[in-house]
């Protein structure tokens, strides 16, 4: 069978490894463990690292040692990783070295709790570790995405020598479904160029510290040009029923799963409702949020957090149509019912 | 004994093109011991003729600027990470030559974590670990390794062991560990000791070389400028108050008797990676789709029971075997906690479209292996819907009117069998016998992927004959 009922977070390794993945560094957490566990059982036979290491400190600085290498290499964690790890995403990105982070979001802030949340968006689509750098953020929705967006990512990586992460919550990590393996195929791992082989003709330097300010300035101004042409290039999206919607419904994740049943018995009760779920978070894409304004009367975002994509989204509205919100916390799951309650008063 | 060196080692740069102002010096200042270590490193990898394979890792401290220096590979580290660096880099490039180059404060603070989980795994590097007992690029903090009495800019009236504790020995630390294979502390001090600083160096990277293990020289070094002392005068405070408190000896040298590690296997790619991730390269053929019959197509499933009695386990059945007859399927837990003893439950989607929210709200089947699960769910159902019950362990009546109720004593029926743990694999028989749902064919095709132990596989279709039976002779 080419199509394997698979758990999203063992969807994403077997991705990682058709994606030429060659090294996993990780510490265990939920609802991400099962990547981690994924990974130390394909990885060795497949000839690949696997380093279950004794922090998300040490894992992610191990992702910026094989990164610096020129080889693709992950970590995966979820939200109290994430924190940990925001050090070394910042060396990753100032050093612009290619690598997939994996978070699968849970209750926060603090301890929080282990069930699915989205309060990570902030801290992954924003920055999170210090500096001016930007990741790229993949929001998949289902087991097939997480595979294919994962392996997407790694191309999406090495294009841009930049980090990117794969920003799922629980219920995606944990649920099983389909996923179909046939349109992927196996990449070769390789070592690029500039990385550090150790080898005579590998004599590179994997380096983010410019201590003269013009020289740190020229720096992240080639940054921001970079994120620049992945702002042009890269957004990525789906919508449902827009076309003659009314009413948009605005989510990403698990809670874009709702929004389509939502949308359904919208629909079925005459209201004219549709879906934009944006599939990444950075960049968002804006020109077609700004197309949606024009045909749209009003956006409702809905997410799993108090509220942080919706501030973007506002951003690029600019006032020209009112942005509803309505947000669960703490691990909770918006109910079908309770969106669609929400969504025929705003109609 | 030792030729002159009458000319840099060649694993140094000839011009410090990395570096500003001049760039025939080093940033270090009059009289550090960071220079002399340098040389000894760039000697030894010329002598072992390791230079074109070196990777120096630099970390946060005065040698965060290592890379200005060395002709090799180069890394510069976050504070505290060029353990963590150096293992990602040597995994992926594992016949290089990893040198982590780090501090006191770099070393024994702020990475204690990642030199000791480094030298517990063994991994296949060099440490060189500079101990000059204060901060020195900062501008003169206390470090780990800072002496008791000894003044600092932030230990102004000297080390105070009731405040800042003891400086910690980090050559005793790590020998303790059984992987390291070499461990040793030298000094800078006087010409004898410089020798042995040397040679410590040259033996670690030729053990690297030889892939004998870890190995880790710890190297008291002088920091005039941060001890406010003469360079002469720095070179008599290493004698007279580090190596009283920091023994200058081999601490652990296990390298003869230490085998060479394996060598790494070799990446696999193409159809052998997909063999691995059990990924079959040419499509089967589509089985002609089952039929659902209209009452229960589309269904959504909740199935709830105790932590044990495999209900996940049967959403997972029921889900496989649903994709297997080409529907569109989604198997969703709550996790966490409550899998270990509490109560347990799971949602699946069989479907002919796209499934939105995989969490079943209003189960049109219900699945309730035990009385609290009937009580929580079975209110939530659409009226219409089908609720097969564990009549083993659930006393009572379902008490809606509106739904088809299927009670099964599928715990008594499993313990019939041998085995009370299948009980779920009855329950499957039951509902695949009362709804037609999924064909039971299929259903013995299926076990192979969602029974882990195949030699269960027997007792399991039996199970499932037992619970389709069951329905029959009693005609529920």
């Amino acid at each position: 069978m080419s199509k394997e009922l698979l758990k999203g977070n063992y969807a994403v390794i077997k991705g990682a490894l058709l994606a030429g993945c060659v090294a996993y560094f990780g510490y265990p957490i939920t609802p991400a463990s099962e990547i981690a566990e994924a990974a130390a059982y394909y990885f060795p036979p497949a000839g690949r690292t696997f380093v279950q290491a004794e922090s998300e400190i040490a894992s992610i600085n191990m992702v910026y040692g094989a990164a610096g290498a020129g080889v693709r290499c992950m970590t995966a964690s979820s939200g109290p990783g994430i924190s940990l790890k925001q050090e070394g995403v910042s060396y990753i990105a100032g050093a612009e070295l290619p690598c997939v982070i994996v978070d699968i979001m849970r209750g926060g802030p603090g301890l929080g709790n282990i069930a699915p949340e989205q309060g990570d968006y902030h801290q992954v689509v924003k920055g999170g570790g210090h500096g001016n750098y930007k990741c790229v953020v993949y929001a998949p929705n289902s087991a097939q995405e997480m595979c294919d967006l994962t392996y997407k990512a790694f191309d999406t990586a090495d294009k841009y020598r930049n980090p990117v992460y794969v920003l799922a919550d629980g219920f995606i990590g944990q649920m099983m479904e389909q996923v179909d393996f046939s349109h992927l195929k196996p990449i070769e791992p390789k070592k690029l160029e500039w990385g550090v082989h150790g080898t005579p003709d590998s004599k590179n330097l994997i380096n983010s510290i410019y201590l003269d300010p013009d020289v740190l300035e020229a720096h992240n101004r080639k940054l921001q040009e970079k994120y620049k042409k992945i702002e042009e290039n890269e957004a990525i999206f789906e919508n449902y029923k827009v076309d003659d919607a009314d009413l948009i419904l605005i989510g990403y994740g698990i809670t874009s799963r709702i929004l389509r049943s939502v949308v359904d018995e919208a629909r079925n009760s005459g209201l004219k409702v549709g879906l934009f779920r944006p599939k990444t978070l950075w960049p968002l894409a804006k020109d077609e949020i700004n197309r949606l304004v024009g045909s749209a009367k009003k956006f409702l975002v809905v997410e799993m957090s108090n509220g942080q994509l919706v501030d973007d989204i506002r951003l690029i509205v600019e006032g020209k149509i009112p942005v509803e919100f309505y947000g669960r916390m703490g691990g909770n799951v918006p109910t079908v019912d309770e969106v669609l309650e929400i969504t025929k008063k705003l109609s | 004994m030792y030729e002159p060196i009458l000319e840099k080692p060649k694993s140094f740069f000839d011009i410090y093109k990395e570096k500003s102002g001049d760039q025939t010096i080093t940033h270090y200042c009059p009289g550090c011991g960071h220079g002399i270590v340098h040389k000894y490193v760039a000697s030894a990898l010329d002598e072992l003729n390791l230079t074109d394979k070196a990777i120096f890792v630099s970390p946060v401290g005065c040698s965060v600027f290592g890379y200005y220096y060395f002709n090799t590979g180069n890394y510069q580290a976050a504070h505290g990470r060029a353990p963590a660096v150096a293992t990602g880099t040597k995994r992926v490039n594992p016949d290089s030559i990893v040198i982590s180059y780090q501090g006191d404060g770099d070393l024994a603070a702020i990475g204690t974590a990642e030199i000791i989980h480094a030298a517990n795994r063994g991994e296949l590097m060099t440490v060189i670990f500079i101990n000059n007992a204060i901060y020195g690029m900062t501008g003169g903090q206390m470090a780990p390794t800072t002496l008791v009495g000894q003044k600092t800019t932030t230990s102004p009236r000297g080390r105070n062991p009731y405040n800042e504790g003891y400086p910690v020995k980090m050559c005793e630390l790590i020998s303790q560990l059984n992987a390291p294979i070499y461990v040793e502390r030298v000094a800078l001090n006087n010409a004898a000791n410089r020798a042995k600083a040397k040679r410590a160096i040259k033996k670690a990277l030729k053990l690297q070389a030889e892939r004998k293990g870890f190995t880790f020289v710890e190297v008291l070094s002088q920091c005039p400028t941060g001890w406010k002392v003469d360079p002469p005068d720095s070179l008599k405070w290493i004698e007279e108050k580090m190596i009283p408190y920091y023994p200058v000896k081999v601490f652990k040298d296990i390298s003869n008797e230490a085998e060479p590690y394996p060598e790494p296997k070799k990446i696999v790619s193409g159809n052998e990676l997909l063999e691995i991730l059990g990924i079959k390269s040419e499509e089967e053929k589509d089985l002609k789709k089952y039929e659902i019959p209209k009452e229960y197509r589309n269904p959504k499933i909740k199935i709830a029971g105790f932590g044990g009695q495999g209900v996940l386990l049967l959403g997972v059945a029921l889900a496989q075997v649903g994709m297997m007859e080409g529907y569109n399927v989604t198997w969703i837990p709550s996790y966490g906690p409550e899998m270990r003893g509490g109560t347990a439950n799971c949602s699946v989607n069989i479907s002919d479209g796209l499934i939105g929210s995989p969490v079943v709200e209003k189960p049109t089947i219900l699945v309730a292996m035990n009385k609290p699960s009937m009580e929580k769910f079975e209110k939530d159902m659409v009226p219409g819907g089908i609720l097969f019950y564990n009549t083993a362990m659930i006393d009572e009546e379902p008490k809606r009117d509106d739904i088809t109720k299927v009670p099964v004593p599928a715990t008594k029926i499993a313990s019939d069998l041998g085995n009370i743990r299948v009980g779920n694999m009855v329950m499957l028989g039951a509902i695949i016998e009362k709804t037609k749902l999924l064909p039971f064919e299929t259903v013995k095709k299926g076990f192979e992927y969602f029974i882990s132990r195949k030699n269960l596989i027997p007792l399991n279709e039996k199970a499932v004959e037992a619970g389709m039976r069951y329905v029959r002779e009693n005609n529920l």
